[in-house]
This record gives C-alpha cells, structure tokens and sequence, in this order.
C-alpha cells in the first residue's frame, strides 16, 4: 500500500477523542441564521447552511426514550435524498422521480394528507439522472413552496392549497439535463442549477423570480466572461483565476460547451455582504486526458450577487480535476476568529477530501486540512492556492491507476454537514473509500452519458466503508470519529440540546452525543436512510425529529436500481465496494417521526 | 488400421475447424430499416401467436465477428455509459435474468431501435441497422446467452467481470437446477 503518509499521520479512531480546548466564539452570522422559530422552511435550515436547532426538548439525556410520533409512505422506492420542510402546522415533502409534493397536517392525530401535488414529470427524463433519480428537497418563501422536477421545471406551488401557481421549464434533458437539487429563495429570486455533469451538460445556474417564475438571469460555468457573468466586479484573489475568457481558454476548443461544471448541490447566502455562494460540478468528460487545462470555473466555488448573478470571485479547488471532484458540497458561514483575527469565513468539507476554512468575502484560502485518507494530493499551497497533484494516481487514457483516494464520490459527496456553535464542531457525514481508475475514450453524443473512465470502488483503509466525523472549525483537526461500515449517504443535524443525528445505509437512524460522539439512541426504519434529518417543534409546543428513509443515491443504486454486484465498474464503479448492500436493505420511502413519550 | 484411427480423427477434426463462420465485414449502413414487430409482452388476449423471427436474427445472434463488434461498439455508443459493462447504472443491468422489454434478439433491437419509455433513448437515427442487431446480439451474451464459441474472449480494458464467453447464463448462474 503506497501513498498513505497523510493517513498515517491522521488516525482516525472510533472512540471519542478529548474535547477541543481550542477557545471558540464561533457563529453564524445573524442575519443568515436569525433566532430559531421552531420551524424548517429550507433544507439547511438557513441561509448560513447551519442545520442547526436551537430546540432543546431532547438531550442528551432523554434522547433514549425517543419514539416514533408517526410515519407516512412517499409511495416511491427510490433514493430520498430530501430534507422535509415545517411551516407553521404543515410538513412538506417532496419525493424522488415522480417528485410529488405532500402536504402533511401536524395538528391532526398521526399526521394525515392536507394534499398532494403530482407534477408528473417526463419518465424518460430517469434515463439520463446519473445517479438515482433523487430530489434533495424544496424550499418554502411567502406562502409558497418550490421545488424541481427531474425533467427540469422549476414549480411553484401555493403552501395552503397544493395548486401550481406557475411552472417553467429551464431543463432540456434530450441533452442530458435534469434538476436534482434544492432550490434555494433568496430575495424574491429562486436560485436553480442543472445536474448532468456525466452527461456533457454545460452548467448553469438562474434565478427565477419567485412571484411569476420568469428568468431573471443565467450564469453560465464554462464559456466566455459575458456567458459566466463575470464583469469589472470580478476580483479572485488567486493569479490562477485571473485573466480573459479563463472559460474557454482553459479547454480545447469548444470543449467548454459540454464542459460540466453543473449546480447540483448547495447554494448559501450571506445577507451583510449581499453575495451568493455556490459550488460547480466536475469537468467533462471523465478522462482527464481529452481536456487539458484548468476547466474554468468546473470543481470550485463562485460568489455572486443574487440581484444580477455577477460574480465577485471564484476559487477552485479541483482545477484540471483527474477524479470527478465535484465542487458542489454545502458551505457553512461562520464569524469566527483566525489567527488572531475576525474573520468572515465560510467551512467547506470537499470531496477531494479536504475542510477548507475560506474567507467569504475574497475567496482566500485560510487553511485546508484533510479530514480523512486522502492520496490523490498531497496539500493545498496555500500561496497559489493551488490544490497540489499527486502525479503517481494521475490517470490518463489507457491506463490502470490504482489505490486512489479518496474515490469519485469524493472523500465526502453531496451529503450535507451540520455546525453547531455550542461545540464549535462541524459534524460531517462522510464516506472512506478509494479506488482504480482506467481512462478510456469516449464519444459525445448529446444526453447519453460522457465519462470516459473506467472505474472500480473499493473500501478505504481500515476497512469501514464510512464515517462520522466531527470536526474542530477552530483548531482545523478532527475532535472525533465513528466509524460506519457503509458510506454515511445520509446529512446531518446538531441541536441545542448537544444531540447530533444522522443514518446509515443499514438503515439505521442514530442520535451521538454532540460533544463526545457516545451513541445515545438508534432505531432502525425500514430501509437504507440517505435522507437529510431535521427537527422542529409541533404544533402542541413538543420538538420532533424527522428523517426520510428509502436508500438508494449513487452509492445505494445498487439497491434501488438493481444493479447487478458482479459487474465492479456498474454504477461508474460504487457497485463494487456495495456488493453486500442488497443483503441488508431493500428499496423503501417512508418519512418517520420521532418525539420524547 | 488401428494406429491410423486416432489420425483420422484428428484430420477429420481439422477439416471441420475450417468451417470457419461467415463474416459480413462490411454490414449495410442504411440508417433504421427494419420495422419488424417485436413482441415485449408473452400475454396475448386469444392466445398466443406464433411470433416472427427476423431473418437478421439467425445471421447476427451466434456469429463471432458481430459479437466482438457489438462489444466494440457497446461502448463507442456509449451503452456502457448508462449500463456499464452489464452490471447496469443509469440504466437496468443487463447480465441479469430480468427482461423488462423481451429477452429475445428481436425485442432487444427493438429496444435500441426505437427505446423505451422509461429512460432507454431511441438509437434509430443514430446507429445503423445492422449495427444495432449487432449491439443486441452482444446485449444477449452478457447473460450467458449466446454461445461461449462465439462471444468475446477478453477484455481490453479494465476487467469487470470474466469475459463474455465465460459469463454463465443468468437464469441459472452456472449452477445445475
């Protein structure tokens, strides 16, 4: 085994390591994180992307005696990835392909249906959905809920009655593209990427007006500075971001038009500073070989103004990326202390393995520490801020590179951390895999897949195939860790009352100690849970805890879409290390809800 | 006479190895003929109805040279794009026993020809016909279902699974009932 010096010098452990004595004063900014309503009107909760209740009805000392208040079958045996919303005394949830929207009452005994809306969705729109055909949630804004569907419409729909209030198609999937994602309502403007980075898709975000749903305005990932917004406001604070057209001239010609750099996952909000912050997917195709250069803006962060989508800056952490490092993880905004100094800072735990610690209004890089085994690079200059390549797990054409780590879904993929300022600690739900890679050439042809990489899973070292780190913001090292014999697929949820949930692919949902990661409680749904748990108070004044359970996801595909295990490159290589899933869990999609007796 | 049978034999089995298969190099380009139906339901109201067999069926299905093009071709296409090599991803597995749309080389060029509705495009414009049953016909060996003389022997890439021509029929895994 070559190439673990950063593990060895890691060691990640299963028990609980001392508490940090690190002094931290560490918090959202209030106004992307206003005082905790009792509700859960986004999927992060809030704008800082904290996921994080102030409710403290559950303990770490009650949280044993938790039962289930309730459960309701979503009717689809697909991956949920979606994080159910509360408004007032309704719940909202928003299922995988077909995407039908529920409304649940929460005054009434059991919950029942207040509605339900079906969009119905085109089915051929499941053939080119990478990885699943998730959805990861909607999000509530003035009386309304909006959502995507996979054939890519954004839809409003009014909160009260269930009815469309309007319904625009910005997706085209005849070239591989499909909305997977949550959207995100940020001044009147609702904020939607496309998916389809395995597809050639060129990425994209827009902001839709949420009153009628016309396009206000679109930026583009790849491609000329006019197309990407970038205008005289754009200030990156590295050289390497800097320069005319980096969108097209860091590509072969006019491989910047089926490029990737896909908005798939999360998308934050800093009110004070006025600037969006949202990743980009990986560059296509695969195959590192056939686009030589940086892939402007593929596998990096943007931050824009949500009123015009101007960008201010950009940072990447993947350039030229040779291992589908996606750059649309979750960023969680913190005010925070460093080095002496306050700092506006956003905390990012990215699939090539790493937490970075970023200023949020330039874009530099204040730290960057792996939080797990990772041998695909050997650091971060922070000078440059160049990620620095390990060339032994280059991959190319024609060529078996093995032992690479972390895998395509990255050390952590789009399964969203929680922070919680109690602990000064980012619980992150995360993944502990490696992998051989063969690139191999590929043809594009519009919406079928555009990969060019063979590739085969394989569990990390130690064995556990997942994770559950808590990470110390402050001191930029790990506090603790559980290990998790699969990939914890599922997000995050820290609570004023020291009670950190998430699930496992087993099925598993678990409440650990916020301070120590001690397992207090585990019940076991009916399936895999990928979902993202949240928590609220009802409508009687009591805090409940809800999750999704229904595994699938790329690394549950083998589950849901029953794949076949003898195959090691089915589902672009994840089948190979799941081989066991099918032994444990079952396709399912059920909502359970848990509360104190 | 007794020394001489054991040459015999080995000569006769000589002659016969040169019954080698016919190989069409140079299969015809024309872009989506054959509009022949292709059951993909076994429940016919009235009873069942002799089903038609392509007379492309029989030329391309046991045939060693289309057999390593549709492997060619299964990835130029990018099908393994979507099914990777067999084990499925985007779309269904294909080494399995489950036939969502017929298991036949008809049904399956079918499917290609004209896809399906649940995600599976429609390669008519794309692939030329005989192209396409000899994509079929290379689908069919994935499950063990073609015979182990005729499909591939290697693979030239990564491996993923034995070869073809060593993949066992999936309804049966190899196993004896």
């Amino acid at each position: 085994m070559l190439g673990w010096t950063l593990l060895a010098s890691f060691a990640l452990t299963t028990a609980a390591v001392a508490q940090s004595t690190s002094s931290f004063a560490i918090n959202p900014p209030a106004a992307a994180a206003p005082p905790d309503d009792g509700q859960w009107a986004m999927p992060a909760k809030n704008y800082a992307s904290t996921r994080y209740s102030e409710l403290a009805e559950i303990t770490e000392d009650n949280v044993k005696n938790l039962q289930v208040a309730f459960t309701f079958s979503t009717g689809v045996n697909k991956g949920q990835e979606a994080a159910p919303l509360v408004v007032g005394n309704t719940m909202y949830i928003v299922t995988p392909f077909p995407n039908i929207l529920y409304a649940l009452d929460l005054t009434k005994p059991g919950a029942p249906m207040k509605w339900k809306f079906e969009p119905n969705p085109e089915p051929a729109a499941q053939g080119v959905a990478c990885c699943d055909v998730v959805n990861r949630g909607a999000a509530f804004f003035e009386g309304r809920i909006y959502f995507n569907t996979l054939d890519g419409h954004t839809i409003a729909v009014d909160a009260a009655t269930g009815k469309p209030v309007w319904n625009t198609h910005i997706g085209n999937i005849n070239i591989g593209e499909t909305i997977t994602m949550a959207p995100l309502v940020v001044k009147g403007k609702v904020l939607v990427g496309n998916s389809g980075g395995e597809m050639g898709v060129r990425g994209w975000i827009k902001a839709l007006d949420a009153g009628d749903g016309h396009v206000v305005w679109t930026a583009y990932n790849t491609g000329p500075d006019a197309e990407v917004l970038i205008g005289p406001d754009f200030k990156p604070h590295y050289d390497m971001d800097k320069g005319k057209d980096l969108g097209v001239t860091s590509w072969p010609p006019d491989a910047w038009k089926i490029g990737g750099g896909n908005v798939w996952g999360w998308i934050s909000y800093d009110p004070d500073l006025n600037l969006i912050f949202h990743g980009t997917g990986n560059p296509g195709p695969w195959n590192p070989d056939l686009r030589p250069g940086d892939n402007k803006w593929t596998a990096g962060i943007f931050a824009r103004d949500p009123d015009t989508g101007a960008a201010k800056w950009f940072y990447q952490w993947t350039p030229h990326d040779l291992h589908d490092y996606d750059g649309i993880n979750e960023q969680v905004l913190l005010d925070m202390t460093w080095q002496g100094k306050p700092r506006k800072v956003l905390v990012r735990p990215e699939r090539n393995g790493y937490v970075y610690l970023l200023d949020r209004t330039t874009g530099e890089v204040l730290s960057a520490v792996p939080f797990g085994p990772v041998n695909s690079s050997t650091g971060v200059d922070l000078k440059t801020g160049r990620l620095i390549v390990n060339p032994d797990k280059k991959t190319g054409t024609g060529k078996v590179v093995r032992d690479i780590c972390p895998t395509a879904s990255g050390l952590k993929d789009w399964q969203p951390s929680a922070f919680s300022p109690k602990t000064g600690l980012l619980y992150i739900p995360h993944n502990n895999l490696c992998m051989d890679e063969e690139g191999v050439d590929v043809n594009y042809i519009a919406g079928t897949p555009y990969v060019g990489m063979n590739v085969r899973m394989i569990p990390g070292p130690g064995g556990n195939r997942g994770a559950f780190t808590a990470w110390d913001v402050a001191a930029a090292k790990p506090a603790w860790s559980l290990k998790e014999n699969f990939p914890v697929w599922s997000g995050a949820v820290a609570t004023a009352g020291n009670v950190v949930f998430y699930g496992t692919m087993e099925g598993w949902f678990k409440a650990v100690s916020a301070r120590t990661g001690e397992l207090l409680w585990q019940f076991k749904t009916s399936s895999g849970i990928i979902g993202q748990p949240i928590t609220y108070r009802g409508p009687d004044g009591h805090q409940y805890v809800a999750i999704l359970s229904g595994v699938g996801g790329w690394a549950g595909a083998i589950v849901s879409g029953d794949l076949d295990p003898r195959d090691a490159t089915a589902a672009l290589g994840f089948v190979n290390v799941m081989k066991d899933l099918k032994d444990v869990t079952t396709p399912g999609g059920t909502l359970y809800v848990f509360r104190l007796p | 006479m007794n020394r001489c049978l054991p040459c015999l034999l080995s000569a006769m089995l000589v002659l016969a190895a040169c019954q080698r298969e016919e190989r069409e190099t140079r299969p015809q380009s024309a872009l989506g003929s054959g509009d022949q139906p292709a059951a993909v339901t076994a429940l016919e109201p009235g009873g069942q109805r002799p089903t038609s067999s392509d007379n492309k069926a029989g030329v391309f299905e046991a045939n060693a040279f289309h057999l390593s093009e549709g492997k060619r071709l299964f990835n130029w296409f990018n099908c393994s794009g979507c099914h990777a090599n067999g084990g499925g991803g985007m779309g269904p597995a294909l080494m399995d026993q489950k036939w969502l749309y017929g298991s036949s080389i008809e049904s399956i060029h079918a499917t290609i020809r004209d896809g399906r509705p649940n995600g599976m495009p429609s390669f008519r414009d794309t692939i030329p016909d005989d192209q396409i049953w000899e994509l079929a016909a290379f689908v069919r060996a994935l499950s063990g279902n073609a015979p182990s003389s005729a499909a591939p022997g290697r693979d030239d890439d990564m491996m993923p699974h034995p070869s073809e021509n060593r993949l066992p029929d999936a309804a049966t895994l190899g196993k004896s009932p």
